[in-house]
């Protein structure tokens, strides 16, 4: 149990690339605070650097109320989950659970209690006697959750754990992780670039861009209040539909029209939000083409060409969708659903 | 395993193609051997026809077991091999491990490194010669500064330190390649997983990366055992002719002395056959462990 304490942390490699530049981050004890962003913006860097496997270039880092920056990996009192497992394949199971804690000195006993108790919780327990090689995805992913867990660390660090599994299994740990971490109540750093993985498990998340904090806030903190351009496009699925305020008021219709703030010149509309109704109170009403039908289920998208933009907006409704190809349609956005932002600074006005 | 079948039209092609290498093996393989079998059995005749060969069966093996001569050479040839294995091996995981962890520079090291694998044995033991030659050696020069009378013509541990060395030397690139390709096979991720369950550098190699070169490890194992049994003649008849009083003289040199120097055909051809037997088991071993890909 331990805060992490990140106080304008850099990361030079030594070619010179300049993976993380001024992070600062408290975070709270038991929290599970998920770092998101596009690869190579420097999260596995990070994670590495609270981690003690690369080195901090600048900046103080904080677990407990140790400053660890000069400590090694083994004395920070952190457990890591690696994106390839990282499991000892010529060890059983048992083994590869028990080598930190025999590694430490643990009396066996207490490594046979320990080791049993988390090979129960995490059911590998029959697999105790395999090798690694001997187990499917999931189960080998367990294995290294079981191997951080029977540590008792300060902290967990996961470092895209769930990318090597498919799709259904990626659902089904995503829940098992979580739970288990509001169980044990343990601080996690967790590391992902998937946008729903991040809503779905964070307490807090982290937006990271080119080695600096976009945003840091609750899911629904980020998700309804994007602070910029490139959160909005990156946290959300489908995109957010971004379109120019001058083609809004050259070409939009509705009472919301003289309400869109001052300033903004990049006015952002979540695919959700865009209504084939017209909705109560203040609103605007465009129109374009019906470029693409996209059914997907439970719902659908309607991509729509508006007149003189090349890139199509981005309609979620749910069911099939009442409308043709080729056909004009005219939808609509209330005004709170907008999210105004300035193109050259890419910052959402206030 | 998957077979690759091709088909030939012509029905003598694919006997065309196989006979070149059919025809080097009988003639410089099997025919040999199979003289050699059949002389290991044979008492030789004399020189001028007088007496004829006579079939003597397993007399000259149990002739062999029965001379302390040969029993010597045996136990040179245990100590000679397994010392060769050793030193070469350990020295070229222990360069291995130190070029694996560099950064920059690993290539040029990487090519020095192998360099020795070019020359030919029978150089190297030259080479080795002269360093340890008693008289204008460079190597008996500074030991005697430190108080060490080097002589390997008269002292029989210094003349099996010298073929040791000698042989080991040419090894150690062959064995730094392998366990080269072996460490940077290992996922950087494991060592990193183990410094996190607080293994020490030590701790590290001894528990993940010395088992996970298991593989490389015992295949080497063999090759250089093998190479130390049969490949390192000219290593010794370049050093010491298996002298001094036959403390180097290890099973392959033997055969040559008895068979082309003291001419006693039958008895070195029981040496073959019984050099011959001692190929055949490493060969199967090798095989078999390469096969179940020991260990993980
Ligand atoms: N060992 C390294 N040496 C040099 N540059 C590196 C190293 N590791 C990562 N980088 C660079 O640092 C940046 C961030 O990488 P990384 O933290 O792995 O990103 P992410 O995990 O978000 O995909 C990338 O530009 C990457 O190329
Ligand atoms: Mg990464």
């Amino acid at each position: 149990m331990a805060t992490i304490v990140m106080d304008d942390l850099h990361k030079v490699y030594a070619g010179g690339v300049k993976a993380v530049t001024g992070i600062s981050l408290d975070i709270a004890d038991g929290e599970m605070i998920v770092l998101v962003g596009p690869s190579g913006c420097g999260k596995s860097t990070l994670l590495r650097m609270v981690a003690g496997l690369e080195t901090i270039s600048d900046g103080t880092l904080k677990i407990g109320d140790r400053v660890v920056n000069n400590l090694e990996p083994a004395e920070r009192d952190i457990a890591m989950v690696f994106q390839n497992y990282a499991l000892y394949p010529h060890m059983t199971v048992f083994n590869n659970l028990a080598y930190g804690l025999r590694n430490r000195k643990f009396p066996k006993a207490e490594i046979d209690r320990r080791v049993r108790e988390a090979a129960e919780m995490l059911e590998i327990a029959q697999f105790l006697d395999r090798k690694p090689r001997n187990l499917s995805g999931g189960q080998r992913q367990r294995v290294a959750m079981g191997r951080a867990l029977v540590r008792e660390p300060a902290a967990f660090l996961f470092d895209e754990p769930l990318s090597n599994l498919d799709a259904k299994l990626r659902v089904q740990m995503r829940v098992e992780i979580r739970q288990l971490q509001k169980r044990l109540k343990t601080t996690s750093l967790y590391v992902t670039h998937d946008q729903l993985e991040a809503l779905t498990m964070a307490d807090r998340l982290v937006v990271l861009n080119g080695g600096k904090i976009e945003q840091v806030g609750t899911p629904m903190d980020v998700f309804s209040k994007p602070a910029s351009v490139f959160v909005a496009g990156f946290i959300g699925s489908p995109a957010m539909n971004m379109i120019d305020a001058a083609y809004l008021h050259d070409k939009g219709e509705g009472n919301a029209l003289p309400a869109l703030p001052q300033g903004a010149d990049l006015i952002g509309v979540r695919p959700d939000d865009l209504l084939l109704t017209a909705p109560q109170g203040p609103h605007l009403r465009l129109s374009g083409t019906v470029a693409l039908l996209e059914p997907a289920g439970a719902e659908s998208h309607i991509y729509v060409m508006l007149e003189g933009n090349s890139q199509p907006i981005t309609i979620r409704v749910q069911g099939l969708p009442t409308v043709l190809e080729g056909a004009q349609v005219d939808f609509y956005a209330a005004l709170d659903a907008l999210h105004p932002f300035v193109r050259e600074t890419g910052l959402r006005v206030a | 395993m998957q077979t690759k079948r091709s088909t030939f039209r012509n029905g003598w092609l694919p006997y065309a193609l196989l006979a070149p290498q059919i025809i080097i093996t009988l003639i410089f393989f099997v025919w040999p051997a199979s003289q050699a079998l059949m002389q290991s059995v044979y008492r030789q005749g004399d020189a001028f026809g007088v007496r004829p060969p006579t079939f003597v069966g397993l007399r000259n093996f149990a002739m062999l077991f029965d001379d302390s001569l040969y029993l010597n050479s045996l136990k040179v040839t245990l100590y000679f091999s397994v010392g060769t294995t050793v030193l070469s091996m350990g020295l070229a995981l222990l360069f291995a491990v130190m070029v694996n962890r560099m950064i920059r520079s690993k290539d040029t090291y990487t090519t020095f490194l192998v360099w020795p694998y070019a020359i030919a044995p029978a150089i190297a033991g030259v080479l080795w010669w002269f360093i340890f030659n008693p008289n204008i050696g460079i190597l008996p020069y500074v030991l005697n500064g430190i108080g060490y009378d080097w002589n390997h013509r008269s002292s029989s541990s210094d003349a099996m330190i010298l073929v040791i060395v000698a042989a080991a030397w040419k090894q150690i690139s062959y064995n730094f390649l392998f366990f080269l390709a072996g460490l940077q096979s290992i996922p950087q991720s494991l060592l990193e997983a183990a410094a996190i369950d607080g293994a020490s550098r030590m701790k590290r190699f001894w528990t993940i990366v010395f088992p996970l070169l298991s593989p490389v490890t015992f295949f080497l194992l063999v090759v250089n055992i093998v190479y130390a049994m049969f490949d390192t003649f000219g290593v010794i008849h370049a050093t010491t002719e298996g002298g001094p009083s036959q403390a180097t003289n290890i099973l392959v040199y033997k055969v040559f002395r008895d068979g082309f120097v003291n001419l006693n055909m039958g008895s070195s051809a029981a040496q073959s056959v019984i050099l011959m037997g001692i190929v055949i088991i490493l060969t199967v071993i090798q095989f078999r462990y390469i096969e179940r890909r020991v260990n993980y």
